[in-house]
């Protein structure tokens, strides 16, 4: 709370990110209180490292300083209150926090608590509800990140001149980062080691393809903003990823396309294989798969995005004070 | 009263983003406030899934009381499209900057006229 | 042998959280980026270290041990680097530390 009202109150918008991030890694933290572990793994990743991240490249972009508010912001306050007031009405009512007998466990959730191992075999219960029993909610979801960096791509397309003055400027980086160049490269296998695990663990512990894909892309973003876009794209070209974006969305959807082949419904993962225990597995093992493909590709594809119009920014900055010398 | 603290928090929460969507003129705080509210959202859900003396939903041995698994779900697909909009949200921004030359609410309604 | 054991983990959190907490309060009062910068580092990995060990005292599965392991490592390798990182941007772009006043003067009399 005392972070949320810091980030009201600062003028300086590098400091809302830390800020930002700050309040990401504290709700995750919550999260693990709350005994939701999954949801803590994601927002930890997501909330405290890349919607950070994202803020300062747009930051960098477009200033640091927020100007004086011109009017003192009476109506707004008092919208505020009185909706708190209704909310803190609506509240009253509702029952104690973590009964278990409360309307909300009694209904759909025994079902699939009980017979989710029977049914399906994993002991991750979320995964199993995300990837099998919910898949076309899950689908719906991937398609939207996809759409979000298609959107991204179609805002921020920069073209791409002054290709040869970039690698001008990459030699002179290479002796003032010497220690986290180093430190960058050793622990580079690790990280995309450990997104492998989370990717295929989760059917047992906390991960899933999302964790996963966003910790890939992190590790690749990390390397990209130490060794510049340039050697990133000789690995991650913008084609490739691209693809690789649309291969998991399409991978997704074959899944269920392919159920409906062999005689089940949409998204029916027991006419998979002989015995629906496996056939759920091989299900849930293929979406996943697509689902950390989608989710890494597009958020290596914002950050490409981002850093290529921030680096042609700053290029035509330097021209243009060249210029002026 | 007590057992209403968590959603409290919430509802405190909710309203500083809510503030902060409404009142502040600069358009990246406008997405700060906006990313406060969601979270906000998240912690009303989870807190609303927990069961007392239950443990995460990852069946194990000799642990008869699960915290509910559904709602979880539902947030962990919330987090990853929120963080997909902010995206969205931010190339906007970028792209407001490179037209008006400003990104202050008043200014460019200001330029508009 | 099990309560010795207790013990001494339970000493390392405390004074691990102790660390931590002291680090705090340094990085509220000195007055200078790079003291500040000191304090934060040094007191969190030593910190963060402390209480990992206390937490591998107590663990029973040697898999619990492994993970704490592979966390403490990684703790040690990126926190003195971050910090590395941020001092030497700093003086790169110019911010200075505030040396003291007696030893410009015995140099300036030499």
């Amino acid at each position: 709370m005392a972070v949320a009202i810091a980030i009201v109150r600062t003028r300086d918008l590098f400091a809302v990110t830390m800020l930002l991030s700050i309040y990401g890694l504290l709700s995750a933290s919550f999260f693990v209180t709350l005994d939701a572990v999954d949801v803590a793994f994601t927002e930890a990743a997501v909330g405290a490292g890349i919607s950070g991240l994202l803020m300062l490249v747009a930051i960098s972009m477009t200033g640091r300083k927020e100007a004086k508010p011109k009017r003192k912001p009476f109506i707004a306050l008092l919208v505020v209150s009185l909706t708190a007031g209704l909310l803190f009405y609506g509240i009253s009512d509702t029952p104690d926090f973590a009964l278990a007998d409360a309307p909300i466990h009694n209904h759909v959730a025994p079902r699939y608590i009980q017979d989710s191992m029977a049914e399906i075999g994993i002991p991750n219960i979320v995964t199993s509800v995300l990837a099998s029993y919910r898949a076309f909610d899950t689908f719906g979801e991937v398609v939207v990140i996809f759409t979000a960096g298609m959107g991204v791509i179609a805002l921020l397309s920069a073209s791409s001149e002054n290709t040869q003055s970039k690698k001008a400027a990459e030699n002179t980086l290479d002796q003032q980062h010497l220690v986290i160049r180093v430190v960058t490269k050793i622990l580079f296998p690790f990280i995309l080691l450990f997104a492998l695990y989370v990717q295929f663990h989760g059917d047992f512990g906390p991960g899933g393809g999302f964790q996963a894909g966003v910790i890939f892309a992190a590790a690749v973003i990390l390397y990209t903003m130490l060794f510049g876009l340039s050697k990133a794209t000789k690995v991650f070209s913008q084609s490739l990823v691209q693809f690789v974006a649309a291969a998991g969305v399409l991978l997704y959807a074959s899944v269920g396309i392919a159920t409906l082949l062999l005689g089940g419904r949409f998204f029916d993962y027991n006419a998979l294989a002989q015995t629906p225990v496996a056939g759920q597995h091989i299900g849930i093992l293929v979406i996943e798969l697509g689902v950390g493909c989608t989710v890494a590709a597009v958020m290596m594809i914002i950050f490409f995005s981002f850093h290529e119009l921030a680096e042609q920014e700053r290029q035509a900055n330097k021209d243009k004070n060249r210029e002026s010398l | 009263m007590m057992g209403h603290f968590n959603s409290a928090v919430v509802i405190i929460l909710m309203m500083v983003g809510l503030y902060i969507v409404i009142a502040q003129g600069n358009l990246i705080k406008k997405l700060v406030g906006l990313t406060l509210f969601q979270t906000s959202v998240f912690i009303f859900y989870i807190s609303m899934a927990n069961v007392e003396g239950g443990t995460a939903p990852i069946l194990a041995q000799g642990i008869t009381l699960y915290s509910n698994p559904l709602p979880h779900a539902l947030i962990l697909t919330a987090i990853v499209v929120g963080i997909a909009t902010t995206a969205v949200g931010l190339s906007l921004v970028v792209r407001i900057k490179a037209a008006y030359g400003c990104i202050e609410e008043d200014e460019i309604e200001a330029s508009e006229n | 042998m099990d309560t010795l054991i207790n013990y001494v983990s339970g000493f390392c959190l405390c004074v691990g959280a102790l660390i931590c907490v002291s680090g705090a309060v340094g990085v509220n009062r000195f007055n200078d980026f790079y003291t500040r910068m000191h304090a934060a580092s040094v007191t969190d990995t030593l910190g963060a270290v402390l209480i990992l060990i206390g937490l591998m005292l107590i663990s029973e599965q040697l898999i619990v041990i492994a993970k704490l392991m592979i966390i403490l490592l990684l703790g040690l390798i990126v926190g003195p680097t971050t910090s590395h990182v941020l001092a030497k941007s700093a003086l790169k772009n110019g911010l200075k530390p505030i040396l003291s006043d007696k030893r410009s003067d015995d140099i300036s009399k030499n």
